[in-house]
């Protein structure tokens, strides 16, 4: 452990302390003997892979698991929690990363259940409601406390998490993943309002596996790996590159390494497209752009701007209301048989969806089941009438080796794989069957480092081999870093068109605002 | 128009005799569904509540102490579908159907064997039943013209178990809508993972869901047995149970709409009464089975098309099991 912690933190008293915690489920060694100072006043974050361990200690630390061994304080006193209604008594309040909020429940409802103190919750209602006025304005936490939770945006349900916590006298506030759901504004409202809450004397532990959001806000930082605690730092004296090695345990590229692209003939083109969502609603309103061999086209915008029901209409999953769609040349905008998801597969154009739990898998499913999903009428692996069983796991397996997925067993049930390594499953399955353009829409989303790290490599190999993608991500890093042409969408259009050469954050950020650039 | 009059008074009042279970049973269904358990049991604690009032007061004479053991026997059901469905995670709808055939079944053998009269209790007289009740002045309202008939016939006369349905509502709607009760049962129906968090028991919650659930099932079936008639006979729920659970969704699991369901279903029941044999302009009389159908045509016809999507509670049947 590195003791870099500068003065003026350290002198700090300690707010939360965990000592020799020790964690096992069955066979699983989820936390070794891991000890963590967290002062007062300050923001600490916790980084690691998806299964370093840190959903584990939290739930320690919030009391939700009790941990084998080691120990718990909090301001210095000895604290043992049986729940997490323990921890809220000590000041520990947690923020989830799927938020348990109850939904036809207004914002006041959902911050008072559980903190009722009377028989009729007339009284707590009006109470809370003007503790929660109060602590909106000094926090940035502003919500409408009458407002239906369904009916709020995913930010403001975040909002609602933190006041229930600070409702609750919560003096430590632990954030599991909090922007894996938000937009990068969404993200940086959060980020004001942990500094105005460190502002206030409360602590903040923020678990992340995102580099950037740790460097932004944090003061020091305990990087976890396979449950062990391998580094604490302080977060002004450290760097992206050295905090993703230690997370990692290797040396990682986080910049993609690739050569320039070299186009050949368009495959798919796509003029004046236009598309309507479930509602009803035109989400797409008259796009145009084409995908050549060998390049990587970048779709960056804020999420809901039309990028979905985009790249459902390409995959054959949603009828276009306008506009063409050529294939190579052909044009099969309206040609039935072609333009289902099956045919659009049949034709060559792979997909890997955006929401690979609803669309990309089955979580039920073993992983070689999902692993052929979409495929599953192909030859190889049907005998006569009959799916054979040999042949798919074989082959999942074969898939599983090649892109590290671990563990590497076919039969184990999809949803027991971590977001990374289901994500993989799926690249494989639509790499492998060797399409001439892929749809890839958010393919990191929810993937730890390494495996991003891998998953780009994968795409550009694709790439290199000649084939076009096309890539729908709100990651602005991963846009930049994996295209060699940038198309920002807003609100149903393209706004414009970039090379990599001219693309920043700065100049994307803004077209993604929706001000257009004289380069477009 | 007296004679019409007459009879929409008679109609009306019927409806309210038919309703009062479907009332209570539904109430029950409320609680247990909007913890997040599905109560398709409902039939089978109706029909285990009716024998074990017939039963009980049978023997012991005594109305009050028939509707203890019924209450007694619902909730002791209800019980057994949370220890299936909640202490073990069992699922929901098996367990409730379980329960209903179970019941079906139980009652008549031991009915069989404790009075041997081929499933039937003896018929039940004086205190063993609940009589109906003559509110003040309703001897004396009598001869009112309107006002007499709609007090003595609709509001006064009945047993008190339909007014005890008729209290339920409102008392049923406060406890759910005003209580920290009633805040965490709905609650615990839609995201029982926030219910964990904020430190209650989910499954503590749950088991008091069904035994108020239970309870009030429990007058539902002493109702059938001791108030509307007086004995038990095999199988007399007839489906009573499920078209309260029908009900309870066509009001969207609400105690207000639910009644309106409730009365609905037995107006629709009375209406067949009446009709039965009846001659109709036109078409004559309609032979009995097409008539005695009109509720559960009504049921499927509710539930398939003028109920909108109703929206169940988000956990409903789904077994609750801590997240590693």
């Amino acid at each position: 452990m590195t003791a870099a912690v500068p003065g003026a933190i350290a002198s700090r008293s300690p707010a939360l302390e965990a000592r020799g915690i020790d964690k096992r489920f069955g066979p699983v060694h989820a936390n070794r003997n891991i000890s963590l100072v967290v002062r007062r006043g300050t923001i600490h974050g916790i980084i690691g892979e998806n299964g370093a361990g840190k959903s584990t200690l939290m739930g320690i630390l919030y009391g939700f698991h009790q941990p084998d061994s080691g120990e718990i304080r909090v301001d210095g006193q000895v604290q043992r929690f049986r729940s997490p209604q323990d921890a809220l008594k000590a000041g520990i309040g947690m923020v989830h990363q799927h938020f348990m909020l109850v939904e036809p429940f207004t914002v006041v409802e959902n911050v008072v259940l559980g903190a009722e103190d009377t028989f009729r919750i007339e009284g707590s209602l009006v109470r809370a409601r003007a503790e929660l006025e109060k602590l909106g304005r000094d926090y940035h936490l502003e919500v409408d406390v009458d407002a239906t939770v369904a009916d709020l945006t995913v930010g403001q349900r975040q909002r609602v998490e933190i006041l229930k916590a600070l409702y609750r006298g919560a003096q430590i506030l632990i954030l599991d993943e909090p922007t894996g759901v938000l937009t990068p504004q969404e993200a940086d409202h959060l980020f004001r309002i942990l500094r105005a809450l460190k502002a206030e004397g409360k602590t903040v532990i923020l678990i992340t596996h995102k580099l950037r959001e740790v460097l932004d806000v944090t003061d020091t930082v305990t990087v976890v790996r396979r449950g062990e605690v391998v580094a604490e730092v302080a977060t002004a004296t450290t760097t992206k590159e050295s905090l993703a090695e230690l997370m990692v345990g290797r040396k990682v590229l986080l910049r993609v390494d690739k050569t320039p692209a070299k186009p050949g003939e368009v495959v798919l083109d796509v003029a004046g497209l236009r598309v309507r969502d479930s509602a009803g609603v035109e989400r797409v309103k008259g796009v145009s752009f084409q995908v050549r061999r060998g390049e990587i086209v970048g779709i960056a915008g804020v999420a809901g701007n039309g990028q979905s029901e985009l790249l459902e209409a390409l995959a054959g999953i949603r009828p276009v209301s306008g506009g063409t769609l050529r294939w190579k040349g052909v044009d099969i905008t309206d040609d039935a048989g072609v333009r289902t998801a099956k045919g659009m597969r049949r034709l060559g154009l792979g997909h890997v969806p955006e929401d690979r739990q609803r669309m990309g898998l089955v979580a039920e499913f073993a992983a070689s089941e999902s692993a052929i999903l979409g495929y599953h009428d192909d030859a190889p692996y049907n005998r006569n009438i009959i799916l054979d069983r040999r042949i798919v796991s074989r082959e999942c397996e074969r898939q599983m080796a090649e892109y590290d997925v671990r563990p590497p067993n076919a039969n184990l049930q999809t949803l027991a794989f971590s977001g990374g390594n289901q994500q993989k499953i799926i690249v494989a399955r639509e790499v492998g069957h060797n399409p001439d353009v892929l749809l890839v829409g958010q393919p990191t989303r929810g993937v730890d480092i390494g495996a991003i790290e891998f998953i780009h490599k994968r795409l550009v190999a694709l790439r290199d081999a000649g084939k076009g993608i096309l890539l729908v991500s709100v990651e602005l890093d991963e846009i930049l870093s994996l295209s060699d042409r940038i198309l920002v969408m807003f609100d149903g259009i393209l706004v414009g068109e970039l090379s990599p050469g001219q693309a920043n954050e700065r100049t994307v950020g803004l077209m993604m605002a929706g001000i257009r650039s004289e380069a477009a | 128009m007296g004679e019409f009059f007459f009879m929409l008074v008679l109609l009306v009042d019927s409806t309210l005799r038919v309703a009062a279970p479907l009332v209570l049973a539904a109430l029950g269904g409320l609680f247990a569904e909007r913890s997040g358990v599905v109560d398709i049991g409902l039939e089978g604690k109706m029909l285990g509540a009716a024998f074990a009032a017939a039963a009980a007061a049978a023997v012991t004479g005594s109305a009050w102490l028939g509707l203890a053991a019924a209450v007694g026997v619902s909730v002791m059901l209800a019980l057994l579908h949370g220890y299936a469905c909640i202490t073990h995670a069992g699922n929901q709808v098996v367990s409730g159907m379980a329960l209903n055939i179970v019941v079906a079944g139980l009652t008549v053998v031991v009915g069989n064997a404790w009075f041997q009269r081929g499933g039937q209790t003896p018929q039940l007289t004086g205190d063993a039943r609940f009589a109906p009740i003559d509110l003040p002045l309703a001897k004396t309202l009598e001869d009112v013209p309107v006002i007499g008939a709609l007090y003595s016939e609709i509001v006064s006369g009945h047993n008190i178990l339909v007014y005890m349905a008729a209290i339920a509502v409102p008392l049923v709607g406060w406890f759910v809508y005003r209580t920290r009760f009633g805040l965490r049962l709905r609650a615990v129906g839609e995201n029982p993972a926030a219910v964990d968090t904020a430190g209650i028991s989910v499954s503590g919650l749950r088991y008091r869901a069904l035994i108020v659930g239970g309870a009030l099932c429990g007058l539902s079936g002493a109702y059938l047995s001791i108030a509307h008639n007086a004995a038990f006979i095999r199988d007399m729920s007839a489906g009573k149970g499920y078209l309260a659970l029908a009900a309870l969704i066509f009001g969207k699991w609400r105690p207000v709409p639910t009644l309106v369901a409730c009365l609905l279903f037995a107006f629709a029941d009375a209406i067949q009464v009446r009709l039965q044999g009846t001659a109709l302009p036109l078409v004559g009389v309609i032979p009995v089975q097409f008539i005695q159908v009109l509720p559960y045509v009504l049921t499927v016809l509710l539930l398939a098309g003028f109920v909108g999507r109703a929206v169940a509670p988000k956990a409903i049947g789904i077994p609750y099991v801590k997240e590693r």
